[in-house]
Formats: C-alpha cells, structure tokens, sequence
C-alpha cells in the first residue's frame, strides 16, 4: 500500500505566508489565553492538597462536601468526580502549617458517614516545594532548548537551530494554549509531556532538515524554495506516517489509560499534531526567512572539502615521507 | 561540522552477517537477561513473587527449600543460585491475594534457622505509582541542629571545667549564639584556654580580662548544618530498616532537602506510625531539676527561668511542669543501645546504655545529688524525673512513662538509631493505595498492548513484508527496553509506562525513514540490493540527528527531573538507543539474510508497492 507517492514537488513555499499567518495568529491567541486565563496549576505546582476517594457505590458528592465543611481546614474544599461517578477528588489550598498532621486518616474521620470508601491517593505539597518545582521545570526546559541549539549549529547551520528551535517554541505555546482552553490541570506529568513534545517537534523538524540539507548538495536548482519544495514534499510520507503511528499510541492511552493520564495523553495528541504542521509548513520557511543562502551554504562546503582535501594531502605527502 | 559525510557506499551488506549475528547475540541476551534477572514486571503480571537472599558464607540451598516447604504459600517456590553461591532467588507463583502480607518479613521468619543471611530484593522495584506505597520529601529545620550544638558546648564546658576543678561563674548560652562564662581564679587562665582549645574545635574564643565568650566559625556552622542533613539521611533509613520495611528509599535531594519512599505500605495505620517514626528527633536529654526553684514554676515565665539559667518543661502525658537546668547533664549522643524492656509493675520501659565517657558523667553526677531529682527528657518532654537515691554507676538508664508496647518499641528504635540534629519537617507527601496501583497496571498494559498492535497492524498493511521485518525490530526493542531496565534496577512508574508506549510509537519511526529511502530508490528503478544499501546509508544521517536531539531531551530530563519525570526520561532515553540499535543494526542483518529470497516481480509483497510503478 502507498498513500503518498511522489510524482512532483507540492509548491509549499509559495503558500508560506498564508501558513505563516495562520501560525502567528494561533499563537497569538494562545499567547492570550495563557496570559488572560492562565494554568490550571495543579498541587504539584501550586501548593496544597489532592485527596483521592473511591466510594463502593455513586459517591454522594453533596454529603461529602456537607462533611468536609464542618472542619474549619477543610472547609471550602473543591469536590470534582474523577473518572467515574464512584470517585471524587478533593483539593484545597491547605497551608504547609497544617502539613504536619494526617490528612488520608483525617479525611477518613470526617467522611465516614458518607459510605463505603477508600482512600487511594493522597498528594500533598508544601508551597515552598511548589514554587521549586515550578522554577526547575523552567530550567530544565531552557538547558534543553540551548543543548539543541548547539547540537543542531554544530551538525547543519545556525539558522537551521534558530528555525528549529522557532519551530519547536511555535509548537509548545500552542499546547501550551490547548491546556489552557481545555483547563488540564498543570502537574508534573504535563510538564513531562511538554518536554516530550519538545523531543518529538524537533525529531520531526530534523528529518526534514535532513533531507534539506541533502538537498542542497545533490539538487542543481540554487533556489531554496525549490529545494525546500522538493525535499518536504519527498518527507511528507514519512512525516505523516510516524506521526500517525504515534497518534494511534497516545489515543490508546488517552481512551484506555485511566484518568490518570488523560492529561498527559491530551498534552500528547495535541503536541503531534502541531509539531507534525509545524515541521511540514512552518520550520521551513523560517530557514527561508533568515536569509539562508543556497550558494553561501554551498561555498562553505566547498572550502571545507578543499581543507578536508588538502588535510589529506598533507597527510598523504607526511607518510610518503616528502615532508 | 560533519560527522558522516558520505563518499562511496560503506559495504555493510558484505560485512551484514556479522551485523545479523551481533543482532541475534544481543537480542539472545536480552532475552538471557529478562529471564535470569528476572524482568520483574513479568512477575508482577504474572502475579508472582520474587526474592533474592544473601547468605554470610554459601547458601545452603537444600536447607531453604525444606524451611519453604513447610509453609503453605512458599511451597514448591524455585530456588536457584543467583551470581555468586552466596545469593540465592526465590521464586514463587503466589497469587496476588496473598501479597498483601510482608513477604519479606515472612520469608526472613521461615529461613531463620538456615543462616545469616539478608534479605537483598522483593519483587522489581515497581514505582510506587504502580504498586502503591508512601512518597515524602522533607525539609530539615538546620538552624535547630546549630542550636543544639552550642547547647552540647556549653554542657561540655561546664563538664571540663568541673573534672579540672577550675571556678568558673555564670555560664550561659545568649541569643547571638555566643557562649559566655566568668573565670574567678586568673590562675586558671591559661590552662582554661588551652582545655577549651584541645576539646572543642570549631570556635573562636575571645577574652575581656575574667569574661570569656566562645563562638562557632562561620565554616562549623556550614558543616553543622550539612551534617546535619547526612545524618538525618543515615538516621531516617537507619529507622526504617530497623522498622522491617522492604525496600525505603532515603536521599538527599538538592541541599536542604530528603527525599523518602516507602513502597509496599499499605494502610494509614502504618503510615501514621511511619511518619512519627521518622519525624522523631529523639532528642535525649538527662537534665537536673533545680530544686531551689522549682516550687514557684507554676507562676514563673520563661523568661523568668531563662535569667536563672533554667528551662520550663512539661510532662508527656500530664500538664505538670518541671523547672529544670537549661544545660544538660548529658544528651543522647552518648547513647549506646536502647532496648524495650518490662519493670516491675509489667509495664514496658526502654533501658539505654551509655558509652564510657557518658557511664563517668553520669555517675559523677549522680554521685553528686543525690537526693535530688533528674529529669529524662525526650525531644523537650519529660518522660519520668526520678530521685537519685544513690550514685548509679555502669551507665544503665531506664524510661518509663506509660508507654503501650509499640510506643516503646518505636521509641527504642528512634533512640538507637540516633537523634535527628535536627527536625525535619514533611513539605510533601504522596500516598498511593495499592488497588490504584492495580488499577494504573491494567490500564496502562491495556493501552500498550492496543497501541502495539495497531502499530504492528498498520506496518504490515503499508510496508508489506519490510513492516512485518520492521515489526520484529519493534518486539526486539521493546525486550531489549524491558531488560536494560531489569538490568540497571530502573523503577518503572506510570510515566515510565507511558514513556515505553511512546517509544513504541516513535520506534518504527526508524524503519519507516528506512523502508521510505528503500522504496523511492526502488522507484528510480534501481536493483534490490542496490537500493536497500543506499536506502540504509541515505536514512543513516537523518535518523541518528533526530534521535540525538530527542536524547539531550531525555538526559536535561534525567539530570533535572525528579521521581516520575526521570522514571519518563530514563525509559525515553533507553528507548531511543535501543530503536537506533534494533532499526539499524537489527534489521539490515534481516535484509540481507533473505535479500536472495526477495523476488523482483512480487515487490508489492515485499515492499508494498505496486510492480508498474518500477521499471
């Protein structure tokens, strides 16, 4: 079976604007949401308390709100059914003051009267340690970028790092505008998810490159839109194709992993899907963008492989022993 | 810069057998691995149990199994030598009903009589996501550790000066931190400086004629506080194996703070006990009461008593008060052993024991008041204040104070295994119930294995006979995932499972930039093999940068994530090695093991495209 075969090069490049707008004005938007709604930060980055409850039968959510309020720590507390309408969720903002005691056996106390239930989780972080959390998954997302930069400077060039790096930005503010709309509370898990989307964008992104930077060396045609044209266009299979088998992966996870993961899998599926656009109509353009010139690229090769040619001379002439 | 820059085809198809035997070596050991090191996870689904055991000298194998034998559950488990002939693995396939007992504990009992021996592992190191248990990170109160320090100088202080016989006035401990005392014999000078010199390091000791004032260096007070986090560390994991738990783990995390976590824990009981097990400072004390006050302490503010050198402390379980001197006699740090024991009444009391410089304190000091009271202390509570009735040599002391038997056993343990130099406080805590763990195991396998055959499904559809070659990369990845994880004891959590899904769908990816090179040559019209090669060196330099930008990725992940993130990064990382192994290496050995086999006219069966297409 083939559904993508190559017969002539799709014209991308001359409809880059147009992706280009579309691009910029989601992201915009997604700039605005953060701004205006913000995250849903969940306990592990804002501080507080996540009690999980499950009930033998339908948890009866207004008696247990009823039986949270008579305690003063806990009044006020936010009940969501979780999953299934056997399970509640139960989150305040308690202070790291009262950390001390024991809220599974204290919640237990306090709901006993509402049924048959378990505690199966309970999270508690101090807002000291949210804050942390908070500043190191900043870090750890800013040491990446700049570690991809270099590698990518190092093997290609660096406007393609920049390009890629744009690309991978373009992609992550994107999620990162879903899980605002969609109001997935923030854990450590979505961070994970973001960072690997970071990992997948720029795979992606790479393939790509590749096959540019290929391009440019076999392809006689010095116009880079062409080139760039042509080497997506001869990608598109396999962009598509990887793209689709990991989507079927995650949509797994999302449908049939639990709860639990739901936001991590939603964080996924949103990030394939925008970094596999991204890699095709956006990072591309970007190269085109910056000015990158065929024949400059192409003169730098040339005096690399004359120095190259000429190390080896050296050699040959070294071993030869005329030197 | 360019690493592989391409000049004439390598010839990797002369050179394939090798690579196909490298293939097969690697993929025999992943499989060796998993079934030697026992891929725990195996266990776990399959609902058994596994434990390794270490003996002192050889295990004596028939031995254990004849004492396993004797139980119920353990009967028939296999026993094998594992490594060396002092290990031993205990395999069983007990149902998971009967795992909510302490395997551990239950194997120690059953194997007792056959040796000294350690128990070393029980089960793979589920996460704790996945089989349920107890996550902490605590913050240590440092400050607290440099207070009780100046507090143990000032005690020794006053013990040397009292052993030299020198006269000193006015001893106290002020709010700047500063140890102040009065010498009243300018004979006693020299010698008092060169005492305090040899027999307290750290600290600067200033002079204003008679007044003397000792100080920490600001460099003892950074290595207090340090210490007192490593052995916050040693002590909380010292109370916990004490405490007959599997597998706690006790880290420092970043500079100030410990990370703890308990798997396996079931019940909120335990917890409850846990956490005051490990928040305990077990800060012991042996204080005088000060007699000539002590009538007016219902009345007396702290502030009051602090004039006179003293402290107000409260009983443990009554509201009455104790004047009693703010420097002890001695403190728990020269503590030796604490056992739970019974006096004559039958109630449970802990008999410590004193080292020998604490045994000669104690006695002095009880040779000295006698008749007087001395209170024992325990983290700023007093436990019992008995009359000395005569001097008490040999350094054996008694609590008592109403315990039941498991307070006093926790009790004992938080004293034998030392005092916290400082307090520790819970900034987080994470409790997974065992069903929950259940429950993610069901859910997560459910959608590994859905996503793994839609993957495998769809290759076969595409590709033809390269997707099902690519496929069996894919099952080779996934073992060799699955033992380099066994291999290095990686924990696997839920995003550690969702990190071996994603890997699985990211791994074709290889095969698929592979099997897309192969069949664009193959539409140039070049031969099979011919375009099989270049297809391979074509696909190389692609696959390698995207996967090398992915793992620094994974490694900024590794380094900076803590628990589940780098559960995630450490499953993604070695997911990406072994795709780039098993989709390079592995599956050009298969190439070129059935290239003579590939008919040129079937090529929609081999390569799922269409005959007309290639000329």
């Amino acid at each position: 079976m083939e559904v993508f075969k190559y017969k002539k090069p799709l014209s991308l490049m001359a409809k880059s604007k147009r992706f280009g707008l579309l691009s910029i004005v989601v992201l915009l938007l997604s700039v605005g949401l953060i701004l205006t709604k913000g995250f849903n930060l969940g306990v592990d980055f804002a501080g507080g308390t996540l009690i999980q409850v499950k009930y033998a039968g339908e948890a009866p959510i207004e008696k247990i709100r009823d039986a949270l309020n008579t305690d003063k720590t806990y009044k006020g507390a936010s009940v969501t059914f979780f999953g299934s309408q056997e399970e509640v969720v139960i989150r305040t903002k308690m202070s790291s003051g009262v950390l001390g005691e024991d809220v599974g056996a204290k919640v237990s106390v306090l709901l006993k009267d509402t049924g048959t239930l378990e505690i199966r989780r309970v999270d508690m972080i101090g807002a000291k340690v949210g804050s942390e959390l908070r500043t190191k998954g900043f870090d750890a997302m800013l040491i990446a970028i700049i570690g991809i930069l270099l590698y990518v400077s190092f093997r290609f060039e660096w406007r393609f790092a920049v390009a890629s790096v744009l690309a991978l930005i373009h992609d992550i503010t994107i999620a990162m505008g879903m899980i605002v709309l969609f109001s997935v509370e923030v854990n450590l898990d979505i961070l994970a998810a973001l960072l690997t989307i970071l990992g997948y964008s720029l795979n992606d992104t790479i393939i790509v490159f590749d096959r540019i930077r290929e391009g440019i060396r076999t392809i006689k045609n010095p116009d880079l839109s062409a080139i760039i044209d042509e080497s997506v266009t001869r990608t598109l299979s396999r962009t598509t194709l990887t793209s689709l088998t990991t989507f079927f992966v995650v949509l797994t996870l999302f449908i049939f992993g639990g709860e639990i993961i739901h936001g991590f899998a939603f964080t996924l599926l949103v990030g394939i899907v925008v970094g596999t656009y991204s890699s095709i109509f956006v990072a591309s353009p970007i190269l085109m963008w910056l000015g990158f010139s065929v024949s400059g690229f192409r003169e730098k090769e040339a005096i690399k492989l004359k120095r190259d040619k000429e190390k080896e001379k050296m050699r040959a002439m070294y071993e030869n022993g005329t030197m | 810069m360019e690493v592989f820059k391409y000049k004439k085809p390598l010839s990797l198809m002369a050179k394939s057998k090798r690579f196909g035997l490298l293939s097969i070596v690697v993929l025999l050991l992943s499989v060796g691995l998993i079934l030697t090191k026992g891929f725990n996870l195996g266990v776990d689904f399959a609902g058994g149990t596994l434990i390794q055991v270490k003996y002192a000298g050889e295990a004596p194998i028939e031995k254990i199994r004849d004492a396993l034998n004797t139980d119920k559950t353990y009967k028939g488990a296999s026993v094998t030598f594992f490594g060396s002939q002092e290990e031993v693995v205990i395999r069983t396939k007990m149902s998971s009903g009967v795992l909510g007992e302490d395997v551990g504990a239950k194997v120690s009992v059953l194997l007792k009589d056959t040796g000294t021996l350690e128990i070393r592992r029980v089960d793979m190191t589920l996460g704790l996501d996945l089989q349920g248990g107890l996550h902490m990170l605590l913050g240590i109160k440092s400050e607290v550790a440099i207070e009780s320090r100046i507090k143990s100088m000032a005690a020794t202080v006053k013990y040397l000066f009292d052993d030299e016989e020198i006269i000193f006035d006015d001893l106290r401990m002020n709010e700047d931190g500063t140890i102040t005392f009065e010498l009243l014999d300018a004979d006693d000078v020299t010698k008092a400086i060169a005492l305090l010199k040899k027999e307290i390091e750290g600290t600067v000791l200033s002079q204003k004629s008679l007044n003397f004032s000792l100080e920490m260096t600001e460099e003892e007070q950074i290595r207090t506080k340090q210490n007192a986090i490593g052995q916050a560390v040693d002590t909380i994991r010292n109370r916990l194996n004490e405490f007959g738990l599997a597998e706690p783990t006790v880290a420092k995390q970043g500079t100030d703070k410990i990370l703890v976590e308990v798997p396996g824990i079931k019940n909120r009981a335990d917890i409850e006990r846990l956490k005051k097990l490990i928040e305990r400072a077990a800060h012991l004390q042996l204080m005088a009461v000060d007699e000539d006050r002590i009538a007016r302490v219902n009345t007396m503010s702290a502030n009051e008593a602090k004039s006179f050198g003293d402290v107000i402390l409260t009983d443990v379980k009554t509201p009455e008060k104790y004047l009693v001197r703010a420097i002890p006699v001695l403190d728990g740090s020269m503590l030796t052993d604490a056992k739970v024991g019974f006096d004559e009444n039958n109630q449970p009391v802990i008999n410590f024991a004193l080292n020998g410089q604490g045994a000669k304190i104690f006695g002095d000091f009880t040779g000295k008041y006698v008749g007087k009271r001395m209170a024992v202390v325990l983290d700023n509570l007093v436990y019992s204040a008995p009359n000395i009735n005569e001097r008490i040599g040999g350094g054996h002391v008694q609590i008592s104070g109403n315990f039941t038997f498991g307070e006093a056993q926790d009790l004992a343990i938080a004293l034998r295994s030392g005092a916290l130099l400082a307090p520790v406080i819970i900034e987080s805590e994470r409790f997974i119930g065992p069903s929950l763990g259940a429950d993610s195991i069901k859910a997560s396998s459910l959608a590994l294995a859905l996503g793994f055959l839609l993957v495998v499904i769809f290759m076969v559809i595409y590709y033809g006979m390269a997707g099902v070659i690519a496929n069996v990369a894919l099952i080779g990845n996934l073992f060799l995932i699955l033992a380099i994880m066994s291999l290095v004891g990686a924990t696997l959590t839920l995003p550690g499972m969702a990190g071996i899904v994603l890997t699985v769908g990211m791994a074709v990816d290889a095969n698929v930039i592979i099997n897309e090179r192969i069949r664009e040559l193959l539409h140039q019209g070049k031969s099979i093999g011919k375009s099989i090669e270049d297809g391979y060196n074509n696909a190389f330099t692609a696959i390698f940068d995207a996967n090398v930008t992915t793992l620094i990725a994974a490694i900024v992940l590794v380094v900076y994530g803590t628990g589940a993130i780098k559960g995630f990064a450490i499953t993604m990382g070695i997911g990406i090695a072994a795709s780039m192994l098993t989709a390079i290496v592995g599956t050009h050995g298969i190439y070129q093991w059935i290239l003579p086999k590939i008919d040129k006219k079937k090529l929609n069966f081999w390569f799922g495209i269409k005959q007309e297409e290639t000329k």
